[in-house]
């Protein structure tokens, strides 16, 4: 039977079909008998909605245990999941038959990968890990140094691969390489840039990862139950289970979560504080004037109603309402992608790892679209102005040496007082 | 007839074969004299002539535009990426699928303008702020431009992914996912070395020249070498390259490399950084790379030749790194845009320029140079990658006075711990 609007993260490349419980099923895009009618009339829909309650009650609990653990597993869950995500998706185009004549065409998949992985996570991590290591002093300069040369080193592991690439170039298979040349660079990019804008967002406070990937699951199951109850009008060709009443109840139900679950997840010191190195410990620190409650006194009327005299917002539920917005309106696009790559292809799912609700890809389609979402509007409103007191400081400290910051200070300083004599 | 080993750029996306004299023939792969090289052909002198000639027209314009500046050298790199991406997105498009989707070439269009604006936003902020600083107004609307830029251009992008996919067609679904993904390959291709190439004009025209240069000579003497010498394939993806003319090639080019880098070090105006928008002279301190040392030279030299001893600026150690990447692995940017010509049987890819192909055709080679230099330069010349300078710039641009101050009591503070601790 057909299910929709489940917890779905865009995978760039390949369109989730959502219209399969069994993704082992071998059958055509709308063929059943039953295609195009929507879920309220389906008769096994309470079977499949057991099966796949399942297994996201299971998905559900191992992402709060992990959560709970901290910065560095989610991290470590983050890598392993697109470690998966990207397998199955070089999985997904390849080609038995021509992939005999070509020997060692996969191992270039996975050093592309393999480099991909060194240049995001060494940009993204290298000051956390200076961080954690300046006590020791030959690890530090040994990382130092692999900082300082990253961008080289990746770039000669990428030109090698490159080079590779060109000299295993096979006569009669040249389309056929080229295909999945283009199709690992647009697996690796999309994977990546999600995935690093993820772990900076983690970085930054569990917060900012934790409060998108909510979003875009309640999203997913409110518009999975509004559409079970009272789904009548189709919403779009690309997707024909999903309905406009799912997505509006859906939409409106995001954004009331938004505001709430924001002032909830607020609250705790684990989930606001940014992580400035690869510790694992507990964090203590000042979460800034976004975490701070502030008072407003409710008109007459509701507290006529309500026992509430004062609510306490804390100024992030705001940016909360942003974030609930765009995972209600745009994210599911990254589904509609997912679905509209899968007919291009004639694929049905992206794989088969998760019992009901396909593989990997199918989770994450529109989980990609929100991760980034989610990094660029932390970057834009949220980090102000990008440069502050604090941050030139750590700049300082981290990248000159004791005489130098010394020489700094005695420059600034001149120029300073001269501003001071001029003005 | 066939030529090889012309100034080539490499195209990641179709490769170039390099087969053909004029590309209006029509002419499959291997033909009668196919497989006979270079050396061997009857009418090479005339196809030679026809190149020459525009290749002499194509030297003559770039060395007018290097004199003129900065400025218009990045105009002439971004006129040369719009007319190379207007050749690949034509590229593999197909006039009856086309048809049925009306407002798909306006979607390339979208994308293609978004990322200029991506990419030279973030090259260009920091100088263009710099340029307008005496002008208030302007001042504030740059510099929240430039805040906001990141945003802007994701909900440019994802105004476009929207697009796609509400015009999405039944039936069509293949081939328009087949063309974003398309479009997102030449954008990133096409603008990652041309970013690179603008960010390296503004560290200093010489980054910019000397590599270009080292490719433009390598190509015309493995082509003079294998003219001349031509007898061993290289390899089956150019069936008229030769051994005799790549190494011929190489020696020239590492040569070159070395003496050119001399030459052109000895110009403020190839040395300077830029750090506004200005088109006027440059003076500065070009830095410890292009001061010359001298070397005395060892006894049974000078017994030859008249010098005693030779001047040697640094920099042109590194030049010598250029010409060895520059001979050895830049051609395989060519190789590239060959191997994709003949797998989506391309002849070549465009015809602007006569005796060559499109532009793709000559710029095969050289964008995989350009990213090389950058991050050669950024690796290996650009110390340290933060200095006292950058720092300090950064805190005069972008702190408040107030801020300012209060940064030099911290500081003062830190530095004093660590004095009394140590």
């Amino acid at each position: 039977m057909e299910k929709e609007n489940n917890i779905a993260f865009s995978s760039a490349a390949t369109t989730r079909v959502r219209q399969r419980k069994r993704s082992n099923e071998v059958i055509p895009e709308p063929i059943k008998a039953n295609g195009g009618t929507l879920l309220v009339d389906d008769r096994n829909k309470y079977k499949s909605m057991w099966i796949r309650t399942y297994s996201t009650v299971w998905m559900i609990g191992g992402f709060a245990l992990i959560v709970y653990m901290g910065h560095l597993y989610i991290t470590a869950m983050v890598v392993v999941i697109q470690i998966f995500m990207a397998r199955e998706l070089f999985n997904l185009l390849r080609k038995a038959h021509e992939d005999k004549h070509l020997p060692g065409f996969r191992l270039l998949n996975w050093h592309f990968f393999f480099t991909a992985m060194l240049f995001v996570y060494g940009r993204l991590l290298s000051q956390p890990l200076i961080n954690s290591l300046t006590p020791d002093k030959f690890l530090y300069q040994f990382f130092s140094s692999l900082i300082k040369y990253q961008m080289a080193i990746c770039y000669f592991l990428y030109i090698a691969g490159f080079m590779w690439f060109i000299l295993t170039l096979k006569k009669n298979m040249y389309k056929y390489q080229f295909r999945q040349y283009a199709w690992t660079h647009m697996i690796l990019i999309v994977v990546f840039t999600q995935s690093s804008f993820t772990v900076a967002n983690i970085f930054e406070g569990i917060f900012w990862f934790l409060l998108p990937a909510l979003l875009i699951v309640i999203n997913d199951i409110f518009a999975y139950i509004v559409g079970f109850f009272f789904g009548k009008t189709p919403l779009i060709k690309l997707s024909p289970k999903k309905t406009w009443e799912g997505f509006i109840g859906a939409s409106v139900t995001t954004m009331i979560s938004a505001f709430v679950l924001a002032n909830i997840l607020g609250r705790f010191l684990w989930l606001t504080c940014p992580r400035k190195d690869l510790s694992t410990g507990w964090l203590q620190c000042d979460p800034g004037p976004l975490f701070k409650p502030e008072y407003y006194t409710l008109p007459g009327w509701i507290s006529q109603l309500f026992p509430w005299k004062e609510i306490s917002i804390l100024p992030v539920q705001w940016h909360a309402l942003c974030l609930g917005l765009f995972a209600s309106i745009i994210a599911p696009f990254g589904g509609f992608f997912a679905s509209g790559f899968k007919r291009a292809f004639k694929i049905k799912d992206f794989g088969d790892s998760i019992p009901g609700h396909g593989g990997i890809t199918d989770r994450m389609d529109c989980q990609m679209v929100m991760a980034v979402f989610a990094y660029i509007y932390h970057q834009s409103f949220i980090v102000r102005q990008g440069i502050s007191v604090e941050m030139i400081l750590d700049l300082i400290l981290t990248n000159l040496t004791f005489e130098e910051q010394q020489t700094l200070l005695l420059k600034l300083g001149q120029i300073l007082q001269e501003r001071l004599q001029h003005s």
